[in-house]
């Protein structure tokens, strides 16, 4: 079967005035359709250049980035992209934001409505569709970022640190709500992250990547059930694989 | 569904409103105290102090109903009025796609840029001298440094906003399949309107500015043009009309840029 999206050989360097500087070096990497993904590593090491280019936002120095087996040439709505900024344009409210995709794809605006409805209510932000985004919560802003996501209907959501600026409690529930909508409407995930925790908790393979140049350190296997529960996420099963990343990612051999 | 989280901003935000609605109706009482101190100390200065000439607030407002009787203020103000609101409207319109032009494309930016930043270090009153020569004492050249003063500050303005347009905002509208086209009216556009709100107010005071200036050296009427035939009369209670007229003028139009900019970029986070 051919994966969903597939990294091959992939290598990106940036130039510099003292020579290149090397961000990815010869990543080879296949995510299968409905996975969920998480790439945990040091700053530097590319992963959100790895995600750029999934994206179409940034292309590669040599080598191939397919998405359903066709390389990627640019951006697309079938690639959804949350930012760890939210991104959210301030000058529109939350349900003219999660309509903006919709709006280009030009959908007719009864089938619009309700589909903004749903993505809406998908993140729970229903009470607060006509609010403008300086009036939300970073956890608000960011769950009506992944309404917008959703919305356009993308078979593939790339997500970069999207918890990374909230507070550790939004954080842990915006996990278990994100693994909520992905258990109802599944999607290929791939999720950058810094936190070991929330790399093991969320996927069912761990990435872990190293610096200089970035490339693959390991893959780790989660080896646990979904739907994933505070239970699972204190069991000796979940603290086992987590130490395994946390050492292949603080304890990278040079 | 997961918890929904009571918006602790959205509360405290409304606190925030109305204690600033407070704080507004204090600051207005203030002003106003300002101001009838201010007439006091004038009145005080001509009256009991009594400088050398200087003519009192009831002086000036006697002649200022003589003024407004015949119809002199309201023809200056008229013509005053024109030739800022046709060079500020002028300038304005043209800065705005020029600028958003130069933010957009390398080549436009490169081409333009260098004419802008020289004028923009001229000021316009020194191109009068050069205006006058060129196209007459007629509106021609008094139209034309306003249009120059408001469209300096304005391009300069549109083309910043352009440039300082969040660039994971255009990610953002790119990945849900935007095109150029459509980032740049969508996203760019709304973006950069503050900037331009910014460029727009001190622009018009700037084109103010010029205008009186303008008015002074080559006019047959307006409020520059009369304080300049006070001044040859020794009639000081016509300069001080002409003055307050300007302040006040130029305040209502500062004030009505404003609220515009509070309408339209309700949308942005204040501190």
């Amino acid at each position: 079967m051919t994966p969903k999206i597939s990294f091959r050989d992939v290598t990106k360097t940036f130039p510099m005035r003292t020579g290149e500087f090397t961000a990815l070096a010869r990543v080879s990497l296949d995510i299968a359709d409905e996975e969920f993904v998480t790439v945990v590593g040091p700053s530097g090491c590319g992963k959100t250049t790895l995600l750029g280019m999934a994206a179409g936002l940034e292309e590669p120095t040599t080598g191939d980035v397919l998405v359903d087996g066709k390389p990627v040439t640019g951006p697309g709505p079938e690639r959804g992209v949350i930012f760890q900024q939210y991104a959210l344009f301030p000058w529109l409210t939350v349900r003219r934001n999660v309509e903006f995709g919709l709006k280009l794809q030009e959908i007719p605006a009864a089938q619009r409505k309700a589909r903004v409805d749903h993505a809406i209510d998908l993140v729970g932000l229903t009470d607060f569709a006509d609010a403008l985004p300086k009036t939300l919560s970073g956890g608000m802003k960011q769950r009506c970022a992944i309404a917008r996501a959703y919305a356009v209907d993308p078979a593939v959501l790339l997500m970069d640190e999207p918890f990374g600026a909230l507070d550790a409690l939004t954080r842990v529930q915006l996990q278990d709500q994100l693994l909520h909508t992905w258990s109802r409407e599944r999607r290929t995930v791939l999720f950058i992250t810094h936190d070991v925790d929330e790399a093991v908790y969320l996927a069912r393979r761990v990435v872990v990547m190293a610096a200089r140049p970035g490339r693959i350190h390991t893959v780790v296997d989660v080896d646990l059930p979904y739907p994933r529960t505070e239970e699972l996420r204190l069991s000796t099963a979940f603290g086992r694989i987590r130490n395994e990343v946390w050492h292949s990612v603080y304890h990278q051999a040079a | 569904m997961s918890v929904v989280a009571v918006p602790e901003d959205v509360a405290t935000s409304r606190g925030v409103v109305r204690r600033g609605g407070w704080r507004s109706g204090r600051m207005l009482v203030l002003n106003l105290v300002a101001v009838v101190v201010g007439f006091g100390v004038w009145a005080l200065l001509s009256l009991i102090v009594g400088v050398q000439g200087l003519p009192g607030p009831v002086e000036v407002a006697r002649r200022a109903g003589e003024l407004v009787a015949d119809g002199t203020l309201a023809g200056d103000v008229l013509a005053s009025l024109t030739r800022v609101l046709v060079g500020f409207g002028l300038g304005t319109a043209l800065a705005v796609p020029v600028g958003f032009l130069m933010g957009w494309y390398a080549v436009a930016r490169g081409l333009l840029e260098p004419y802008i930043q020289f004028f923009r270090t001229i000021p316009p009153l020194a191109i009068i001298p050069l205006a006058i020569v060129l196209m007459g004492i007629g509106e021609v050249p008094k139209v034309f440094v306003i249009f120059l003063a408001a469209f300096l500050s304005s391009v300069v303005a549109a083309f910043q906003g352009v440039v300082d347009t969040d660039r994971t905002l255009i990610n953002a509208a790119r990945v849900l399949g935007a095109s150029d086209r459509t980032i740049f009216v969508k996203v760019v556009v709304p973006a950069s309107t503050p900037f331009i709100l910014v460029g727009m107010r001190v622009g018009l005071g700037s084109a103010w500015g010029t205008l009186v200036a303008a008015e002074l050296i080559a006019a047959q009427e307006g409020l520059g043009f009369r304080m300049q035939q006070a001044q040859l009369y020794y009639d000081l209670p016509t300069i001080f009309v002409g003055l307050i007229t300007i302040g006040v003028l130029g305040l209502v139009m500062d004030r009505l840029l404003l609220l515009a900019d509070r309408r339209l970029t309700a949308w942005q986070e204040r501190r």
